[in-house]
């Protein structure tokens, strides 16, 4: 006997209940994590090296690293001297939250500190999957064109800072930096714009600033919920006859 | 393509929903997708029969429900029509529009026997 049984769930929802876990155990670690977001070759895993060479261990950070094929991202994020793990997708496009949930079993997390979760490049399916991080982070690089984020709109629209990278070609191309910022602005008016690039000095440091406030901010509110969970407990304490 | 993993989660669901209300065998399958939701509807097709077969919704049939867009107008400050990604603000022609309604995927409803 046909019937029709009631389901009205996301069809995500597995994702998002291992990425509801992913967030708690990051927050119980003091944890700011970031995933970064971008098409093959903007420049990811390079502003990584250079951002913990830059940090020289002044923020402690652990790295999970997506791929489909090979552990050569991890090698050289552990050549910093920063934790890394490899996820190797396979055939899957984008990392999901139950692969970033045993990458956090394996990697052992800086308290405290900042985990950078750096995506599969692809600038369209990594949109669609929460992996319990904090803050996202998508990455343009200037040679990739004016047009990308309204070519790609969803990896951009769910950004809250969009790094442009490599500004320093800027003098070699015929890139119109304004309509880059313009077309991220029309997708996402919220999203922070923030220049970099990685080779030589002085490439990172509004990044670098923006980090710093990112983790100051992750860790009030972490404390601010502490604070407003013991002073219930407190309360409710005081309250017993 | 992640529709491939949209149809794994989709069948996973479906395993969980067959053991909580006792059914053997799934005869149709509601999606709603919506317009922002990111999803290739005839990839999700293709990836849909390739995943369900062998399994409790082998031949099922699909039926994806269309969700209307809508947006915020950073602008104009509301909520407006929004048919496409790239649509101006019917109100007042404005391009900051951040998609409000339409971006979700869920699974509607199943017929089961």
């Amino acid at each position: 006997m046909h019937r029709t049984v009631e389901i009205e769930q996301a069809i995500l929802a597995k994702n998002d209940a291992y990425a509801a876990r992913n967030r708690a155990r990051l927050g119980a670690g003091g944890i700011l994590s970031l995933n970064l977001l971008a098409g093959p070759g903007a420049g990811k895993t390079t502003l990584l090296v250079e951002t913990l060479r830059t940090l020289g261990g002044r923020i402690p950070a652990a790295v999970i690293e997506g791929d489909q094929q090979t552990a050569n991202d991890a090698e050289r994020i552990r050549a910093t001297g920063t934790p890394a793990v490899q996820i190797n997708t396979g055939k899957g496009c984008h990392l999901d939250a139950h692969m970033v949930g045993h990458a956090l079993d394996e990697l052992e997390l800086p308290p405290d500190g900042v985990l950078f979760i750096e995506n599969v490049g692809n600038l369209v399916c990594p949109a669609a999957f929460d992996l319990g991080e904090d803050r996202r982070v998508t990455l343009l690089s200037v040679t990739e064109g004016e047009d990308k984020p309204l070519k790609y709109p969803d990896i951009f629209e769910t950004a809250d800072l969009v790094l442009l990278t490599k500004t320093d070609l800027l003098p070699h191309l015929d890139v119109d930096l304004a309509a880059i910022e313009r077309n991220i602005a029309r997708i996402n008016p919220v999203a922070r714009i923030i220049h970099t690039f990685a080779r030589g000095e002085g490439g990172l440091g509004g990044w670098l600033d923006w980090l710093g406030e990112a983790r100051r901010e992750r860790l009030a509110g972490l404390a601010a919920e502490s604070e407003g969970r013991a002073s219930r407990l407190r309360a409710v304490a005081e309250a017993l006859p | 393509m992640h529709e491939m993993a949209l149809c794994e989660s989709l069948l996973d669901s479906m395993r969980d929903a067959a053991r909580t209300h006792g059914f053997d065998r799934v005869k149709r399958v509601r999606l709603v997708v919506g317009c922002f939701a990111g999803v290739e509807v005839e990839a999700l097709r293709f990836g849909f029969d390739v995943v369900m077969r062998g399994s409790l919704a082998e031949g099922a049939e699909l039926e994806v429900l269309d969700e209307p867009g809508t947006g915020w107008c950073f602008d104009c400050s509301q909520t407006v029509d929004m048919p496409d990604r790239l649509s101006a603000c019917p109100s007042c022609g404005g391009e900051r529009l951040r998609p409000n309604g339409g971006t979700e995927m869920r699974i509607k409803d199943l017929e089961v026997v």
